[in-house]
């Protein structure tokens, strides 16, 4: 081999290492929320991709359902993304546990979120803190606030007015009172349990009193909320048995239910679907009795964390600090209305739907959803039963008290408070 | 010196791309599933604990309840199929193989055209028409006059089971169609002819001289239909999700697997009563393939022709 052959041949070694050398690292996100992959993008990754040239974002969602199973064999396998977002709670304890997700607890933008914001995310002694908080939601009734000044109908404030309400529309005939369906089962536990227990088993309050032992589903506060849900049956569009999520959601963009029980992460999506074909807009959950402190289900929903087997720990890192930032907080709650950040920095929203909902942090006492923390933990898991007794209970194939009594047996089978 | 046999290396040859394929995916993935159902996860790491995962099965309520709920599910999924699906491929295959029937290549490929659907196409599919929103169905009774007939048959919990059977059965018609259609065909000119001397013809021809020889290829395709719906999983999960709404009405063994191997929600993973449960549908579907296999095959007549 002549010299300037090897020569050429060195050089070009060298220059390909070179060039690999500035090949921008690429972070992969696992998310479940498919429904944001236009936010991120359009909105969020090109805003910190302009400031890290270097690092290229790839936001790979997979549907709401299968993200857990689907998360789980990919940490096993070893193929999962470098940024894990994270369930709220045990699922990704679990995780930290099984040290598929790393410590970030000297993260220096941890110090931007309140211990509450962060008390989804840690172990159960809060020593270790494994994602970086991002947003609530809220959970409330969105309304067709076109059709309730067609029927001269006022916000309801309390259990009475409320089914006085659902009474009119249903009277008149023009609308579905209430769109929510049981096919998919979750909303009848979260847009239904969840968004109206609070107010009779006094949110946090009762939460920790159950997580404690001193109170038990079976409790009349406890039992109150899945006797109203059988009062709802009534307000449902026909066959609701059948009717799933997204057809409840079509039925009140389409401005054909009055009555939407929702979590704040609709907006978006709704705004998007109505547009100017009539004016929503949004209560609390109704109290008990007027006077009542009125409570709401503000859940820490989603955190991001960092993959333990990542290629790339300090990239990973140097971005969650980013998502930990005011400036990832304004972006991100009015690039997505009705995702509350949980920034301590508190962000203006744009949106008037999403300032209602979270203008009730203000006179309403906050608490998260009652079987997220600790009581999901074992065999039956009480979220995933809460689910199908719910649904039972609006479809009436089961009775207010037989469902508690279900549920608190399941709970008592594998939960003992003293040991906690 | 009499001459030793070689060895014959080209039977071990032959045989060997099949067995390495074969073990590779099937028999090392078995045992493997068959072991870790004797394992269970502790705070140390696995452990093993004998046959406690199925003790825990078969003798927890919480755990037997659900099991026997699937399989009675499962059961009731196969009889389904028995009395409807095989049936009327019987009967499309006969109607399909009578000479006078024009247009005979363009049904069969119509009938048959679902099997190779996607699950996926068929459960939203049907989803859609079934819907009671915008679904077509509704709208077609109303149009004669049954409007009263129609429910949310797929979220009611009597309905909800044989209303996926019935769609599955709408899919999966054409196999046992053709096999029988094949059958038939195979069945000589003579015999037919020789029947049609002896006076038998039309229906009492179908009942006395083809039914009897076709008789093998009817129990073929009841163990066929017997594995495939104890192994069923996609439609169930595509139309009612992993929880198998409504009130679990229609979860089948496999749902039940799934929910309990990979975890769904807030509920974690356990791969080892998943791992039970798996091994306890291989055990249910060898029983039933052994029933087949010792008690029926052995004692069905075959004729040559």
């Amino acid at each position: 081999m002549t010299t300037p052959l090897r020569l050429a041949i060195l050089a070009s070694t060298i220059l390909a290492g070179a060039a690999h050398a500035q090949e921008p690292v690429t972070l992969t996100i696992e998310s479940w929320r498919n429904d944001d992959l236009a936010i991120w993008n359009d909105t969020i990754i090109p805003a910190y991709e302009a400031s890290h040239p270097n690092v290229q974002i790839e936001f790979a969602p997979t549907a709401p359902a299968e993200y857990n199973a689907a998360l789980n064999s990919k940490l096993q396998a070893g193929s999962a993304g470098d940024l894990i977002t994270c369930r709220p709670f045990d699922a990704s304890l679990e995780l930290y546990n099984n040290g598929q997700l790393s410590d970030l607890t000297d993260l220096a933008a941890m110090a931007n979120f309140s211990d509450v914001a962060k008390a989804a995310w840690q172990t159960d002694d809060a020593a270790h803190t494994f994602c970086v908080p991002m947003a609530s939601v809220i959970h409330g009734f969105i309304y067709n606030k076109t059709a309730f000044d067609e029927l001269g109908l006022q916000e309801p404030k309390t259990v009475d007015e409320f089914f006085q309400v659902l009474d009119k529309i249903k009277e008149d005939g023009t609308y579905i009172p209430m769109a929510m369906g049981t096919n998919d089962q979750w909303e009848a536990a979260t847009m239904g349990y969840q968004n109206i227990g609070p107010n009779y088993w006094k949110g946090e309050e009762g939460r920790l009193a159950l997580i404690a032992g001193t109170q038990k589903l079976t409790d009349p506060q406890w039992v109150a909320p899945y006797e109203q849900l059988a009062r709802w049956k009534d307000y449902l569009g026909d066959g609701f048995e059948a009717q799933t999520y997204p057809d409840s959601q079509n039925l009140f963009t389409l401005g054909r239910a009055a009555i939407y029980p929702a979590g704040s992460w609709e907006i978006a999506g709704f705004r998007a679907q109505i547009a100017d074909s009539f004016e929503m807009a949004a209560f609390p959950p109704p109290v008990p009795a007027a006077g009542d402190t009125c409570y709401i289900s503000d859940h820490t929903d989603i955190g991001i964390g960092m993959n333990a087997a990542t290629q790339h720990p300090e990239e990973a890192r140097e971005f969650l600090e980013w998502v930990g930032s005011p400036e990832f907080a304004a972006l991100y709650s009015n690039a997505l209305p009705g995702f509350f950040s949980l920034n301590s920095t508190p962000v203006e929203q744009t949106d008037p739907l999403a300032q209602e909902f979270v203008s009730w942090r203000e006179e309403c006492q906050p608490t998260i959803r009652s079987t997220y923390q600790i009581l999901s933990r074992g065999t039956p898991n009480l979220e995933n039963e809460t689910w199908n007794a719910s649904a039972n209970v609006i479809r009436g194939s089961e009775t207010p008290q037989d469902a508690a009594a279900r549920l608190q047996q399941g709970l008592d089978s594998w939960y003992k408070p003293a040991q906690q | 010196m009499t001459a030793r046999r070689p060895i014959r290396w080209h039977i071990a040859v032959f045989l060997a791309p099949a067995v390495l394929v074969y073990t590779a995916i099937m028999i090392v993935p078995l045992i493997g599933t068959l072991n870790l159902s004797l394992y269970r996860a502790t705070e140390t790491g696995p452990q093993f604990v004998g046959l406690g995962n199925f003790r825990t099965l078969f003798g927890d309520a919480l755990w037997s309840d659900a099991f026997w709920n699937a399989l009675g599910n499962n059961v009731w999924f196969f009889i389904i199929h028995m009395l409807v699906q095989n049936p009327i491929g019987i009967l499309l295959a006969a109607l399909l193989s009578s000479p006078r029937l024009r247009l005979a290549a363009f049904y069969r490929t119509a009938i048959f055209v679902p099997t190779v659907l996607s699950f996926v196409i068929v459960g939203f599919v049907w989803k859609l028409i079934l819907s009671p929103l915008w679904g077509i169905a509704p709208s077609m009774l109303g149009a004669v006059g049954l409007k009263g007939l129609f429910a949310p048959w797929l979220g009611q919990e009597g309905s909800a089971l044989t209303a996926l059977a019935l769609v599955s059965v709408w899919q999966f018609v054409g196999i046992p169609m053709m096999l029988i259609y094949a059958a038939l065909l195979s069945i000589p000119d003579e015999v037919m002819e020789a029947a049609e001397m002896d006076g038998i013809t039309g229906w009492s021809r179908f009942w006395k001289v083809q039914l009897p020889l076709i008789l093998p290829s009817i129990g073929i395709i009841s163990i066929l239909t017997f594995v495939g719906n104890f192994n069923a999983f996609d439609l169930i999960y595509v139309a009612q999700g992993a929880l198998a709404g409504p009130d679990f009405a229609t979860d089948i063994l496999g749902t039940f697997l799934y929910r309990t191997f990979f975890g769904f929600q807030l509920q974690i993973g356990d791969p080892n009563m998943g791992a039970a449960i798996a091994t306890a549908m291989f055990l249910i579907i060898l029983a039933g393939v052994c029933v087949y296999l010792f008690g029926i095959q052995t004692r069905l007549r075959r004729y040559q022709f």
